[in-house]
């Protein structure tokens, strides 16, 4: 497939802090800097954009040598964490500023969604602001006649076409928004993370029109969002940004695993943090430990192996039906399973829960471990992300190797009894 | 083997050509231009009782104000002519200067929003805003139109020549002239906004300095040492060619004229060198 984009060397800086006073001596001795044919002095000591340190200058790269590049009917996700310069290289793409230093080479039309809605005017209608934005992102008039039809019927606000989008609902907006950028007939097609408005439905909508541009018209599509699942869904190979730099590039499911696990090493023991106020606080988790069904404390689950989770727990009074309960979700937040303990009266004291998977075979990947203190009438504690249970992929020996032949064939392992008969 | 040299439509470079205008560009986006304009107009008098009815009321208001404290209060003299269309003749003019400088001005501040999101090419702005503000202008010119022809069914001296033929290059003197200002101020307000304050106060205190309220043979007549300050603002010539064209009455000269044109050349090509400079990465300072 032929290449179209290709980004070179590409970088860019910020100046952090207010511009004021001192802006403009600064300005002149940068300007005086570039006559002499010198190198800018303040983009000399520019230090990699980690927003959590406290730098020592005030230019930060949120984009650093920057290269890779993107084929047609290709899409491609790009992850990272907040500050990661993800937006600034769509913004770099997209043409709304241009970089430091480096080039991108692109071919074909680009339409960007970094907003939905960019230039609507809250007084005029649906139907004036179809025109206007679809204008604003690049289409003539000629083309937005053509698909009005097809962009109202997307976007399920026929009835209030005629009305300003003023009084619309913030979903409508975003609907009628988002329909029009669909309808581009750019090649390339960049959004930036808009679907996190609107509904269910809706997103799934948007996720499905954006499959049919890459999958179904062959056109480029890149794509920045933090929730995998759509980026799993949509993209076939992604970037994953960290502090200005591409940290890996390649399969999707790839860089999704490594951004997930960029900043968590395996563990099996988990010292849970006291609560601040626990003098007050009737009961409290303090550890939580992994274990396989041999009691053998493993950071990572062979997959087909069962296992149980130990939860060592302190009660401060006597407690009447005390519940404790985990949960487990997925690393897409999709909730697997919750269990509970039957409800007990227990006097103060420490204790340990077990929780024993006798039946179900998990996938392998991570999961995430919700955990919950309880009585009839309160929750003393609930903890979201206190731990997480890592399935390997290298099966355990014992295992009937049929049930891993498919990769991607589910959450649960388990086989099912299927009977094949014929009819008389 | 080598690589084949690969065709690639856009290079995005940190800097480009300073007088590279992208004029393809804004020619893709002529649509937009027209559309912008058009929510400009129509936004102007949404939710109004009255309406494009609006656009005479400034005007007119204005016009009665300046008659009655210029004219008649302070006794200014207007070359003969009926003070409300003398004084029309003048605004009419001076308002598409002014609203094109000012506007212009802020428009990357005042369009942050929109254009830190989505590329477009940057000149489509002013230029919409240069259009939008030549439709109210040619509303205002209506009404000149009728106000003139009224006066001279009521057998008033005022004969117009064949120097009105000059309008529409007076025109885009103006809108040149406001267009490059605007550009120049526009460029310095996305990092100091200081300029900005300037230009709102220092704008209509400009209007005194040329001869929207006085004809331009008081001043000579009155100040003869120190005429050649009025006649050095550029937009002096232009409104004097218009009053003569148009009421037959004024100083019309060639000279003027040209150094007014010469003027607004220099001042539009700073001002495209200097948005051009700024319009890639103004997002990032405004």
């Amino acid at each position: 497939m032929a290449k179209v984009i290709k980004v070179e060397n590409l970088s860019k800086a910020y100046q952090l802090g207010d511009f004021g006073t001192g802006t403009l001596s600064r300005d002149l001795e940068r300007y005086w800097a570039r006559l002499r044919g010198k190198e800018d002095p303040f983009l000399k000591i520019g230090e990699t954009n980690d927003r959590t340190t406290l730098g020592t200058t005030d230019i930060v790269w949120s984009l650093k040598d920057i290269n890779f590049e993107v084929k047609q009917g290709e899409a491609l996700g790009i992850i990272g964490r907040n500050g990661a310069g993800k937006s600034t290289l769509l913004k770099v793409l997209s043409r709304v500023t241009s970089p430091t230093t480096g080039s991108v080479k692109v071919k074909g039309r680009i339409a960007s969604l970094l907003e939905v809605g960019t230039g609507f005017h809250p007084e005029l209608s649906g139907r004036e602001n179809i025109y206007l934005n679809g204008a604003i992102l690049g289409m003539r008039k000629a083309e937005i006649k053509r698909k009005f039809d097809e962009i109202v019927a997307f976007a399920g606000v026929e009835r209030y076409i005629d009305t300003p989008v003023k009084r619309y609902s913030s979903g409508m907006y975003v609907r009628l928004a988002f329909a029009v950028a669909a309808h581009l007939e750019s090649e390339i097609l960049i959004v930036d993370e808009v679907l996190a408005v609107g509904d269910a439905e809706f997103q799934k909508k948007c996720l499905g029109k954006m499959g049919d541009i890459s999958k179904g018209e062959g056109r480029t599509v890149l794509f920045v969002s933090h929730n995998m699942g759509a980026i799993k869904k949509l993209c076939g190979t992604g970037i994953f940004l960290n502090n200005g730099l591409i940290s890996m590039a390649g399969d999707i499911d790839t860089i999704i695993d490594k951004y997930l696990h960029a900043e968590t090493e395996l563990k099996a023991i988990y010292h849970i943090p006291l609560p601040e106020n626990r003098d007050e606080q009737i009961g409290y988790a303090y550890r939580l430990v992994i274990e396989d069904d041999q009691g053998n404390i493993l950071p990572e689950i062979p997959v087909g192996r069962l296992w149980r989770i130990k939860v060592l727990f302190t009660l401060k009074k006597d407690i009447k039906h005390f519940i404790i309960a985990l949960g487990i979700t997925t690393d897409l937040d999709v909730n697997v399973r919750t269990c509970w303990s039957n409800a007990r009266d227990m006097a103060a004291g420490s204790y340990e829960a077990t929780f024993f998977e006798n039946d179900l075979l998990l996938s392998s990947g991570s999961y995430n471990l919700v955990l919950g203190l309880s009585s009839y009438e309160t929750t003393f504690q609930y903890l979201e992300n206190v731990a997480k249970l890592n399935i390997s992929d290298v099966p355990d020996i014992n295992i009937d190797r049929s049930i891993l032949r498919f990769k991607n064939a589910g959450l649960l392992l388990n086989p099912m009894t299927v009977q094949v008969s014929g009819i008389k | 083997m080598p690589e084949p040299e690969e065709h690639w439509d856009l290079e995005i470079k940190p800097t480009g050509s300073l007088f590279d205008l992208k004029l393809k560009d804004v020619w893709h986006y002529r649509d937009l231009l027209l559309l912008l304009v058009r929510r400009d107009f129509v936004s102007f008098y949404k939710q109004t009782m009255l309406g494009p009815i609006w656009f005479f009321v400034q005007p007119i208001i204005t016009i009665l104000v300046y008659t009655l404290v210029f004219s008649n209060l302070a006794g200014i003299k207007t070359d003969g002519i009926p003070g409300p269309v003398f004084y029309l003749a003048g605004t009419i003019m001076w308002n598409y200067f002014s609203e094109c400088l000012t506007k212009t001005s802020t428009v990357f501040k005042d369009n942050a929003g929109m254009l830190g999101k989505v590329y477009f090419p940057r000149l489509i702005m002013p230029l919409s805003i240069i259009f939008s503000n030549l439709i109210r202008f040619g509303v205002q010119l209506i009404l000149f139109i009728v106000l003139l022809a009224y006066y001279i069914l009521a057998g008033k001296p005022i004969v117009p020549n064949v120097y009105l033929l000059l309008l529409p290059f007076l025109i885009i003197l103006i809108a040149a002239l406001g267009l490059g200002l605007g550009m120049i101020v526009s460029a310095v307000t996305t990092k100091y906004r200081d300029v900005s304050f300037v230009v709102s106060f220092g704008v209509p205190l400009l209007m005194y300095t040329t001869t929207v309220i006085y004809p331009l043979s008081e001043v000579v007549k009155k100040y003869s040492h120190y005429s050649w300050l009025i006649k050095f603002n550029p937009l002096t010539s232009i409104i004097e060619t218009f009053r003569y064209g148009f009421l037959g009455k004024g100083s019309f000269s060639w000279e003027l004229l040209l150094y007014t044109s010469a003027f607004t050349i220099i001042v539009l090509l700073i001002g495209i060198v200097v948005f051009n400079k700024v319009e890639k990465t103004f997002v990032d300072t405004v």
